[in-house]
């Protein structure tokens, strides 16, 4: 006798174990499927290109009403299963009917989750599910603007369907780059560049607030940041959530999703589940490669066969986009794992494979995913590839491995690239005057004057003419073992290809490490802040502790603290809060610096906040006596008391340090001003110097008495103070711009050229210029750090847990 | 092995580390820019140098104080430089790191 089976849903996951059943034991049940929406199967994977415009809905359906006709399945369309009685075996449909089973299966997918935002049930705000929401988002063309809530999969083949329709899409995304559950950083710097290519705006880490509607229908998003994005239409696709609300209620066992065992049966053991509504030894599934295995096993548990669902490995394609994308296996968590990395700048390629023992466990690949299939297929067997490993990056066509070419970054420059910033010489032009017969530097740089005022290009230049004449170019100090540039030409790549994140930097120009190192990191973020003080978020992951935590380390790990004294002048209040601070915290150690101001020494880690705090609350601030950045400005007192001060030193001193502080440098920057040539101050001696003189203010740079004693040479004279601050300002913004890190002010000098620094600081606009550039960078860094980590990261300098308390209790 | 819950993962941030204080010293907690989690004595073999403030590359850190390198995974120094420290197992389970604290509590020392 015929059993009866009832199906709750009818989607690709039930589809797909109907099949199966049918193939083998065509005459086992009586079938009756239910589904909520009204029409049978289709493949919902498919419902990208169908918004895209390259598919119809019809093309999609893969199970229709003949099917189930031909094969005797009772559908029930457009109504759901609204109770389960698991002691009579019979389920109630919304109209009411009861119908008997002796075996169930729940196929009832996911629900889209929508973020409770303020305004999330307006009209025109819709998740990526299903045919209607694909028919919303059809709806749009151009003249519409769509914003998407969520960067992963299913958000952005929503934005690349609808920015293929004409419509102004912006996609915000909470995290800092996109699909950052498939895809690594550099691989999601490379999506976002070709999505932002392809038209769509991607906004990454930005929060919403609130959608914002009129008339009952949305208007906009808004950010918590305060921008407002208007849109017509707001998809959100952040998520699913398996839908167990039926089988909650039927009492079935459900933790995120419903409880299966290898068999795919439930806690009751007529009840089966398939597709994306289980949960199968604490996993959930989302793509459609397990659910197909899932349904074979379902089929064969309903015939009574024996078989076993076995989690696999599961790999990532992006479709739709027309972005080569691709992630496989597992690349977040676990111990023991090695990275194996190929960068090609030139064709926007990236790949990393993950190693562990001797086995890849995890890919990524952007730009050229031919070889996908292959390294999958590597993840998946466990193959050895201990054999393989130095050419194993290259993919299985290229075992034996050509070397990467040192050339690429510099080939991979469009014509228009300026290469020469100083003279505005762009690729074009010199290519042009190499193929016109300037083979070598020196003719280059006759003919068209590139490299020939600072010098910083002139490896570019070199690397130039190798590449278009195919000769040796000689080797210069790479940064690091993690690329073979200088910093000079990084700085100049940085600038002409507008990088702007660190990620952008590895990629473009091809880094050989995944994450680069202690030598470059602190270098690349130097740059990146110095370039693009709007632009770039200062990475305090990628420096020296002492500028991670503002605060020197001491060589037993304590830390010492170093508070401001503007021009070397403090307060018998400042001196008393400074005094208390040193009782309150225990500090062992209390002495006056070389750089006239007061240096508590020996402070614990944890008590940094709270030492800063209390400081603050006195006026005093960081002195940054840690920073590659300003340091101070020592001064002598002048006018005010000296009977031969000829200017205000000290006034000078403390406005200088008040315009300067916060500033980061390629290396620490001191100034002094001294009242007369008497030079009390010492300010021959330091980065920048100023000797106040009857007529004005003599200003000299490139001094040091460090490792190197060196006497500043003079610059330029002026008559007033304020043009003596424009002109610190102005030199200490050209260094930021072009040295070296790690280059005090007379080495970069030494390199440029004490005529080029003139040049540029006397010609009035370029100062000005340089100026307003400072000011800008200023508006964002001037301002005191330990205020800020005492009132928003102090938790970070607490541990992370305390076991020793754990183990008391 | 004893798993103790230490927190979400973004209590430390990318390519950073934070210390758990235990009855045995400090043990440094890593976090990779590949979202892995280590756990290490907080001691550089050299001169004691607290590695949660070294700057975290790869599957590496360098020793705040005079630049060694140590792998996250053995423990090893890198290079040129000898030495090592210990390492104890550390996963991330459903977005919380866990350590295992069975040569960390002063009970189970042995
Ligand atoms: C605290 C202080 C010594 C003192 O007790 O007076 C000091 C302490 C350190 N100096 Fe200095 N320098 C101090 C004034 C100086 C001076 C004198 C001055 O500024 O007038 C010099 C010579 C002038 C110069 O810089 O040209 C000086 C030349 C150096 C150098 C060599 C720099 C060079 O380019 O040759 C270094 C090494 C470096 O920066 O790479 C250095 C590095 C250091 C470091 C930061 C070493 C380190 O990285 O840990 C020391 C931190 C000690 C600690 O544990 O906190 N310190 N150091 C002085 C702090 C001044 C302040 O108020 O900020
Ligand atoms: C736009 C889009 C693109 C995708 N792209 C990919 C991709 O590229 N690769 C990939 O592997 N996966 C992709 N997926 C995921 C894939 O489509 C799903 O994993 C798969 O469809 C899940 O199948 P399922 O049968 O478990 O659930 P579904 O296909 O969702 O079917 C469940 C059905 O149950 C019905 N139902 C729910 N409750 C009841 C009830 N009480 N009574 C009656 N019926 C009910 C629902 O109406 C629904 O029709 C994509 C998904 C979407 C939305
Ligand atoms: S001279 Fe400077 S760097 Fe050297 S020990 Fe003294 S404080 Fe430290
Ligand atoms: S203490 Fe770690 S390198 Fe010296």
């Amino acid at each position: 006798m015929k059993r009866n089976l009832i199906v709750i849903g009818a989607g690709m996951a039930t589809g797909r174990a109907l099949e199966h059943l049918l193939d083998q034991d065509p005459d086992a049940y009586d079938i009756t499927l239910f589904n909520a929406e009204p029409r049978g199967n289709y493949n919902r994977i498919m419902l990208s290109p169908v918004l895209a415009g390259d598919q119809t809905y019809d093309d999609i359906v893969t199970h229709d009403a003949d099917w189930y006709d031909s094969h005797g399945i009772t559908c029930r369309f457009g109504e759901k299963v609204a109770q389960i009685d698991r002691s009579a075996k019979t389920v109630t449909a919304e109209n009411g009917d009861v119908l008997a089973y002796d075996k169930l299966v729940f196929g009832t997918g996911s629900n889209p989750f929508m973020i409770p935002l303020p305004g999330h049930d307006l009209e025109g705000v819709i998740a990526y599910r299903d045919l209607e929401d694909t028919e919303r988002m059809m709806g749009m063309g151009p003249g519409n603007r769509v914003v998407v809530i969520g960067g992963g999969l299913l958000g952005l083949e929503a934005a690349a369907g609808m920015a293929a329709r004409g419509v102004d899409v912006t996609v915000v995304h909470i995290m800092p780059h996109l699909m950052e559950r498939q895809l690594d950083e550099a691989a999601g710097y490379l999506l976002r560049k070709a999505l932002i290519e392809k038209g769509i705006t991607v906004r990454c880490s930005a929060n919403s607030k609130e959608i914002l509607g009129q008339d009952g229908h949305v208007r906009a998003l808004l950010l918590d940041d305060g921008t407002e994005l208007p849109c017509d239409l707001l998809v959100m696709a952040v998520g699913i959530r398996p839908n167990v609300a039926l089988a909650n209620e039927a009492g079935l066992a459900v933790g995120r999703g419903i409880h299966v065992d290898d068999q795919m049966i439930t806690s009751d053991a007529d009840i089966l589940a398939v597709g994306e509504c289980v949960e199968h030894d604490g996993a959930l599934f989302g793509l459609v490669a397990p659910l197909y295995d899932q349904a074979r096993v379902v089929a064969a548990t309903l015939l009574g066969q024996d078989a076993t669902f076995v989690q696999k490995d599961l790999s990532t394609k992006l479709k739709v986009t027309g972005c080569d994308l691709f992630s496989a296996g597992d690349f977040a968590d676990g111990e023991g794992r090695e990275d194996i990395v190929f960068r090609d700048p030139g064709r926007g390629v990236y790949r990393r494979l993950v190693i562990e023992g001797d086995r890849v466990i995890g890919a990524v690949m952007y730009g050229d995913t031919a070889d996908a299939n292959w390294f999958f297929g590597l993840i998946r067997d466990r193959t050895e590839i201990s054999e393989m490993r130095d050419t194993l990056i290259f993919g299985p066509a290229y075992q034996g491995g050509t070397p990467v070419d040192p050339l690429a970054a510099v080939a991979a420059l469009p014509l228009e690239a300026e290469i020469c910033g100083c003279n505005g010489v762009c690729k074009g032009t010199i290519v042009a005057a190499i193929e016109g017969g300037a083979t070598d530097l020196g003719a280059v740089r006759a003919k068209t004057k590139a490299s020939a005022s600072c010098g910083t290009c002139t490896g570019l230049v070199e690397q130039l003419v190798a590449a278009t004449t195919g000769a040796e170019v000689e080797t210069k100090q790479a940064i690091c073992g993690c690329s073979d540039l200088s910093h000079e030409e990084i700085r100049r790549l940085i600038k002409s290809q507008a990088l702007k994140s660190m990620p952008a930097v590895w990629q473009e120009l091809g880094w050989r490490t995944h994450d680069g190192c202690h030598v470059c990191r602190p270098a690349l973020n130097f740059y990146l802040l110095a370039d693009w003080p709007l632009d770039y978020a200062d990475d305090p992951q990628s420096r020296f502790i002492n500028e991670r935590k503002h605060a020197n380390i001491q060589k037993d790990g304590t830390f010492s603290v170093v508070p401001r004294m503007w021009g070397g002048i403090t307060t018998p209040d400042e001196l008393r809060a400074i005094a208390d601070a040193a009782d309150k915290y225990a500090v062992p150690t209390v002495k006056v610096t070389g750089g006239q101001r007061i240096d508590l020494l020996g402070v614990k880690g944890e008590d940094l906040p709270a030492i800063w705090a209390d400081l603050n609350r006195a006026g005093l601030v960081s002195g940054h006596a840690y920073s590659k950045g300003l340091r101070t400005v020592k001064t002598c007192v002048g006018t005010d008391h000296c009977r031969f001060g000829t200017q205000d030193s000290t006034g000078l001193g403390v406005k200088l340090e008040k315009t300067l502080w916060g500033s980061w440098t390629p290396h620490k920057l001191k100034l002094a001003v001294s009242g007369c040539p008497r030079n009390c101050a010492e300010a021959t001696c330091k980065d920048i110097g100023i000797v106040c003189v009857d007529s004005g203010y003599q200003i000299g740079i490139g001094g040091a008495a460090g490792m190197d004693v060196k006497e500043t040479e003079r610059l330029i004279d002026v008559g007033s103070e304020g043009e003596a601050i424009e002109v610190v300002m102005a030199i200490t913004q050209l260094y930021r711009e072009n040295a070296k890190y790690l280059d005090r002010i007379y080495k970069w000098v030494g390199k440029v050229g004490l005529d080029w620094v003139r040049e540029r600081i006397a010609d009035p606009t370029t100062r000005a210029d340089l100026v307003a550039r400072f000011e800008l960078s200023q508006s964002i860094y001037r301002k005191d750090p330990w205020a800020e980590h005492a009132a928003k990261r102090a938790a970070t300098y607490q541990p992370v847990a305390d076991l020793t308390l754990a183990a008391a209790e | 092995m004893t798993w103790i819950d230490l927190g979400p993962l973004d209590a430390i941030p990318l390519r950073g580390a934070r210390k758990v204080k235990t009855d045995m010293g400090c043990v440094a907690i890593f976090r990779t820019g590949a979202d892995t989690v280590h756990a290490l004595d907080n001691r550089c073999p050299h001169a004691g140098g607290p590695l949660a403030e070294g700057i975290v590359h790869g599957q590496s850190v360098t020793c705040p104080l005079h630049n060694w390198v140590f792998d996250l995974n053995t423990g090893q120094a890198q290079g040129a430089d000898d030495g090592a420290v210990a390492t104890y197992p550390c996963r991330v389970a459903d977005g919380r790191i866990l350590l295992d604290a069975s040569r960390l509590t002063r009970g189970n020392a042995a």
